[in-house]
């Protein structure tokens, strides 16, 4: 009897425990969601956030910006949302989903992805348009995308890609297993795939350079903790992480 | 008919129901003409009937043959066979794309060899879309005509070879009539299967407008930029996949109820 009456107390405790938001003691969880070039640099992140802050544990949910928008305006829990580029944290903004104003904290730029060694021999964004190449670009509708199309307006090459692919990941993928001669990437995604895809830099990059906003999310269950996290991603060891990855300053 | 089946009978059908209303809720009924007329849904919607009408002609021309081999054939291992035919239809279709891409894309045995010798690319082109397409939806032809084979047994067939008939004239002139039921409801799912293929398209044929952006692919482009439009094709690809059923039914029903 006094057995079950140790379970039965160390279960109520565990409830509570769980259930308190501000509780010290207690387990929480942060819920991060956040664009999929994000994937490395953020989970690398979050070892040094849980040990700064014992017994917080962050949760993420790597999706493409629009994605992560449609999920929070439809009623998803969340505590940041962090976008990969300016135009899906303002769809953000107006819809109400996020709480004050967001700071960049990143910035991207693209590259051409290449098979190792540059087969091909291309040099540069012209080379893209010349023919007998397959050529991989986001759809417009994406951040890197609409990057790409920037460009291509910015230098006047007409790109007749073999396919518009729905996220950078999708591309770097193709370039990776040969199917496709090259792709538009953002440069943190080639550096992570460093060793199987060559990577070709071209100045005119520069013209559509992506910004990275991050913000709190109304009403998060993890306020506080969401305010941290955000300082923690914009403070010196955000600032070195994403530099490791490839990211320009904001 | 026990009236109690009601019960499961209505949530089963709310399940399939309830959603599409909701789309219809969710929607500006008054856009959605202006939304499906724009240039890139007309080409996907076409791109989409095109393919579609090819693959399921794939279908028959390469099921008809299967399923009859899949029901009359004694030859041991007929039962494996059978269960790797079905393979498509449990298959996540992202995997059924990236399976064609490791046979068909450049760096496949396949794709290798026809890029070396006949210098073709097959991801990337309206082909690879029939074949995703073709390859998701045969096996609900394969089924249907195998069922209606199994069932009507193969007594017509054994009494026109008793009386002389070579064995291609028995499948010309006994069993493809046979057949013919079961072949309009079978080929009106398959089609209905390829209009509505997406992630072996996506991931063996890519998304490129008018070459291999397909309606459901064009669906989930605008979902990134305009979830209105979205929607209306969306509802779009359901009307016209309604229509393509509705005007088969007949034949179909037939089938069922031979």
């Amino acid at each position: 009897m006094r057995k079950l009456g140790a379970l039965v107390a160390a279960a109520t405790l565990m409830i509570t425990g769980c259930g308190s938001s501000s509780g010290g003691s207690g387990s929480e969880t942060l819920t991060v969601f956040a664009a999929a070039s994000l994937t490395e640099s953020f989970t690398a992140l979050k070892t040094s956030f849980e040990s700064a802050h014992p017994g917080t544990e962050v949760k993420f949910n790597f999706a493409g910006s629009s994605a992560l928008v449609q999920q929070l305006s439809n009623g998803a829990r969340a505590d940041v949302f962090a976008s990969a580029d300016q135009t899906n944290m303002d769809k953000a903004v107006q819809a109400g989903v996020v709480d004050g104003a967001p700071s960049v904290f990143a910035t991207n730029r693209l590259t051409i992805a290449v098979a190792p060694g540059n087969p091909k021999g291309i040099t540069g964004f012209a080379d893209l348009a010349r023919g007998g190449l397959t050529v991989i670009v986001c759809a417009p509708q994406v951040p890197c995308g609409s990057a790409a199309e920037k460009v291509e307006r910015g230098t006047g090459v007409t790109l007749r890609p073999a396919s518009e692919e729905q996220d950078v990941k999708q591309v770097l993928n193709k370039v990776q297993t040969g199917d496709a001669d090259a792709g538009l990437v953002y440069v943190t995604d080639a550096a992570s795939a460093a060793g199987k895809v060559g990577q070709v830099d071209f100045p005119e990059s520069a013209q559509a350079v992506n910004s990275y906003p991050i913000a709190v999310v109304k009403d998060a269950p993890q306020a506080g903790l969401a305010k941290q996290w955000v300082e923690f991603v914009l403070g010196e060891q955000g600032r070195a992480e994403l530099q490791k990855a490839g990211f320009g300053a904001p | 008919m026990p009236w109690v089946l009601w019960v499961p009978a209505t949530l089963a059908l709310a399940l399939v129901v309830l959603p599409v209303v909701g789309l219809l809720v969710r929607t500006d009924l008054r856009r959605v003409p202006e939304l499906i007329v724009s240039d890139a849904a007309l080409t996907a919607l076409r791109l989409s009937l095109e393919t579609a009408a090819v693959s399921t002609l794939a279908c028959i021309a390469l099921g008809v043959p299967l399923a009859v081999v899949l029901a009359r054939s004694t030859v041991r291992g007929i039962r494996v066979l059978r269960a790797v035919v079905l393979l498509p239809l449990v298959l996540p279709p992202v995997v059924g794309g990236l399976a064609l891409l490791y046979l068909l894309g450049r760096k496949g045995f396949l794709g290798y060899l026809l890029g070396v010798t006949a210098g073709v690319q097959v991801p990337f082109t309206t082909a690879a879309v029939i074949i995703a397409q073709t390859f998701v939806a045969m096996p609900f032809l394969v089924v249907s005509l195998e069922g209606a084979l199994r069932s009507g047994g193969d007594r017509y067939e054994q009494i026109a070879s008793t009386l002389g008939a070579r064995p291609w004239t028995v499948f010309r002139r006994v069993t493809l009539p046979l057949l013919l039921p079961a072949l309009g409801s079978g080929a009106v799912l398959s089609f209905a299967r390829a209009l509505g293929e997406f992630g072996a398209t996506i991931t063996f044929a890519g998304s490129y407008e008018g070459v291999t952006r397909t309606l459901p692919l064009e669906v989930y482009v605008q979902a990134e930029a305009d979830v209105d439009s979205a929607v209306a094709l969306a509802l779009l690809l359901i009307v016209v996949a309604v229509v393509v059923i509705a005007v088969a039914r007949p034949r179909a029903l037939e089938g069922t109820a031979r």
